[in-house]
């Protein structure tokens, strides 16, 4: 229920949403704010994801509609309110994201293919 | 204080006077000075005495001091007859004579004593030890302070319905016990510290009541389902000579078969089985011997239907087409659970910190699916710790082992099936294959992320490991501190030993002691074993290391360091959050109080101290693999190795 509101949400926001909120952001910094906020602790250093929290980095949702979810979110996650987080760290939390390169293909690592 | 012990030879308090005049009469002639340790000084210019020239000369006699066999002789007597292989233990006089007659009379074998340096140590690798053989060692520790350090690994046995003998020895007799320290450790009843979370208990007072209770006490251990044992053991009975004219005996014992499944109930489950459009079955210790394995497999394959193993035993093979995630069971109309440990947790979900930080029930199946249960620990169910979880309400309960009941469900389901099911049946097995493969495609995709960070990913960690032991017959001992299950997610794991389960009672500290008896157990089955070890879990009793390089067990051990107490570290992140503040890191990476680093540990070097081959800290993943394959061929020469691996949280 609660991911129908945020998909739902995040579909709104690429319909209606250009993408200048977060090309301010600074991913060099938005790399200490994902830090010292706690979000590698759930989603990883690289925003990788795993059993505590789901992939970020590059993440699909527009600025906004993480912003709405950072702040309210689905009880999963903990919310992270103005008052801890500004706008502008988690603007620049979300340059870091979108500033991590995509992965090399599966297939293509030998490891993953024994 | 029994009446098998001599009442008028010298007794016990007799005994350690005699040991006491002994200590001033050196000339008597003991073993120790026949072969040759260095005669008393005198002047060359007396003669010797007639008895200096007995005691360098003559064949000593034969001196029992104590008037007959002792009766912790006959104790080992009674632990022959049910084959305990080691007993891994932390010495303690409250069971000096049995531990005297363990490796004197008993010659050290059967059981072999194992030194640990922690009681929890001792518990932990009898609880690995059993996971590997199917076998229960027995473990002694001092009955009051060292039960007191045993008790959170006997809990993790307990919860994991693992069976494990604890003896614990206890000074009874108040008059005549030492006073002091043995009487601080003494007590009236010391089974009462673990009373809550044992099988049983007992506090045999003659020789033939114990060996009545160690028989007695290895049956209820051993009848499924599962669990620890805790026998008081008098200092006095096993210091005290046994009676003359005592005819002691020894019970048989007799492997008590496992509970089955009613058949009428059995029959009912197997028709709403084979009559499910999507039957769901979810296995937690289902797989109780390596046995089950097979029999679940059977099982699924009759019906196609989609198992859910949630992972206390390897149940099913992790890569068969109908393995599924939890899931699956949001689509099931029925839903069996085979030994759960939480049914309402398999069919309700909880979402930690609502608004009011309280936690929110939402559920995960249907409400009209059907349930079936089948699981051993209903028939074990005690009052104070609530390890039996919430209520969950069901449609068909049945107060069985699962692994005993399932030969019977397979025939039942044989004899449900029409042509016509079994053509529907097919074709769930068809669709199941193509899912499978997505669920594959999905998992490696979700590997490849951060593949080349640093700390290392859980991931790659878990893939340069596999990679180097997949050819080999490798057992994964223990897998502590979640390392987002990668291993059950990605490995190929489709024999029972492939995969351990966890601790039971999610006591931390279990990893360190239960891949080393795990190991030892694979050492003389000849395989190779494999351990992820977290930070927090070994720091507890990291002593246990020292005693794999005592006793040559053989393992690899690869940390999953990530320098916290990961979960707590989340844990006040989302408190701090909800609260509507910044979590105070004091200089730390995440909150006061719940990092392992400034300084970091450097565990390689704790396990080079104590005989260990180590290397770390590893944080550059290009380094991991050349590291395990040298830890590895250690490992093949018989020495344990350690790699300190800097990890990624989760
Ligand atoms: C205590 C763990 C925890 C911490 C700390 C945490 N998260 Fe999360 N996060 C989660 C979980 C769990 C979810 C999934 C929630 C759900 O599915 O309902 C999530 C989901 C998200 C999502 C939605 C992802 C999607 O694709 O739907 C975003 C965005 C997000 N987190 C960002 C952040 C940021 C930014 C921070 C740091 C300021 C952070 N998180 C800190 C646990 C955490």
């Amino acid at each position: 229920m609660r991911m129908t509101k945020i998909i739902t949400a995040a579909a709104i926001s690429l319909l209606a949403l250009s993408s200048a909120a977060y090309a301010a952001g600074d991913a060099k910094k938005g790399k200490v704010a994902f830090e010292k906020n706690g979000c590698w602790q759930c989603h990883g250093y690289q925003g990788q994801g795993g059993v505590a929290g789901p992939v970020l980095q590059r993440t699909q949702l527009p600025y906004e509609a993480l912003n709405n979810f950072v702040r309210e979110t689905s009880g999963a996650m903990p919310p992270f309110s103005k008052k801890i987080l500004s706008d502008g760290d988690l603007e620049d939390i979300y340059a870091y994201l979108q500033s991590i390169p995509a992965p090399a293909d599966p297939k293509t690592i030998k490891l993953l293919n024994p | 204080m029994s009446e098998d012990t001599a009442k008028d030879g010298p007794n016990r308090r007799k005994f350690l006077t005699g040991a006491a005049i002994a200590g001033v009469a050196p000339a008597i002639a003991t073993p120790a000075a026949a072969q040759g340790a260095a005669p008393r000084q005198v002047p060359s210019a007396l003669p010797p005495t007639v008895t200096q020239i007995a005691a360098e000369t003559g064949t000593p006699g034969e001196i029992n001091r104590l008037g007959g066999k002792p009766g912790s002789d006959f104790m080992v007597d009674v632990m022959k007859t049910l084959d305990f292989k080691y007993t891994p233990s932390n010495c303690a006089s409250s069971f000096r004579a049995l531990h005297e007659s363990l490796i004197n009379y008993g010659e050290n074998k059967a059981p072999e004593y194992l030194s640990c340096m922690h009681e929890e140590s001792g518990v932990g690798m009898a609880h690995g030890y059993f996971k590997i053989t199917g076998k229960p060692l027995m473990t002694m520790v001092h009955g009051t302070v060292g039960l007191q350090h045993a008790t959170m690994a006997i809990y993790n046995a307990y919860c994991d319905r693992v069976p494990v003998i604890i003896i614990g020895g206890n000074d009874m007799d108040a008059a005549t016990r030492p006073p002091g320290v043995p009487t601080f450790h003494s007590a009236q009843d010391i089974n009462a510290i673990v009373r809550d979370y044992t099988k049983w208990d007992d506090t045999p007072t003659t020789l033939q009541a114990f060996a009545q209770t160690m028989v007695r006490g290895y049956k209820i251990a051993m009848t499924p389902p599962y669990g620890p044992v805790s026998i008081s053991l008098d200092a006095g009975l096993q210091q005290e000579p046994i009676a003359a004219g005592k005819n002691l005996y020894i019970p048989k014992f007799t492997m008590p078969s496992p509970p089955a499944g009613e058949m009428g109930a059995v029959k009912d489950a197997a028709r709403m089985l084979v009559n499910a459009e999507n039957p769901v079955i979810v296995a937690d210790r289902a797989a109780r011997t390596p046995k089950g394995v097979g029999l679940l497999v059977e099982l699924a394959e009759l019906l196609q239907c989609s198992v859910v193993d949630q992972g206390n035993r390897m149940n099913f093979p992790n890569m068969h087409h109908l393995a599924r995630p939890l899931g699956a069971v949001a689509q099931a109309d029925v839903i069996m659970g085979l030994e759960l440990s939480d049914f309402w947790g398999v069919v309700n979900t909880y979402t930690d910190n609502g608004v009011h930080g309280i936690g929110i029930n939402g559920t995960r199946a249907k409400a009209t699916a059907k349930l079936i249960s089948i699981s051993s620990v209903e028939l074990l169910t005690k009052s104070n710790y609530q390890d039996f979880q919430r209520f969950q309400s069901v449609d068909i309960s049945m107060p069985a082992d699962a692994e005993a009941t399932l030969p019977a469900l397979i025939e039942a389901v044989k004899s449900e099936l029409t042509a016509d099911r079994k053509n529907a049946i097919a074709q769930r097995g068809e669709r199941a294959k193509k899912v499978r493969e997505d669920i594959r495609a999905r998992e490696l995709a979700a590997a490849s992320l951060a593949w080349d960070a640093s700390p290392i990913s859980t991931a790659r960690m878990c893939m340069e490991l596999y990679a180097q032991i997949k050819d080999l017959d490798w057992s994964l001992v223990a897998s502590e501190g979640n390392v987002s299950n990668w291993p059950n997610r990605l490995w190929k794991m489709d024999k029972h030993h492939h995969w351990l389960g966890r601790s039971g009672g999610y006591g931390v500290g279990y990893g360190a002691p239960a891949s080393v008896g795990a190991a030892l157990a694979n050492r003389d089955l000849g395989r190779f074993s494999v351990s992820i070890q977290s930070d927090g879990d070994l720091m507890f009793a990291p002593g246990v290391l020292w005693t794999a390089a005592k006793h040559k067990i053989p393992m690899l051990s690869i940390m999953h360091n990530n320098r916290a107490w990961h979960q707590e570290v989340m844990h006040i992140q989302r408190m701090a959050s909800f609260r509507n503040r910044p979590s105070n890191y004091g200089g730390d990476d995440g909150p006061v109080g719940t990092m392992i680093q400034n300084p970091d540990v450097e565990y390689h070097k704790l396990a080079e101290s104590m005989g260990w081959w180590a290397k770390g800290p590893i944080k550059d993943p290009a380094q991991l693999g050349p590291a395990i394959r040298e830890a590895i061929a250690v490992v093949k020469s018989g020495q344990p190795a350690l790699l300190n691996v800097w990890t990624q949280p989760r």
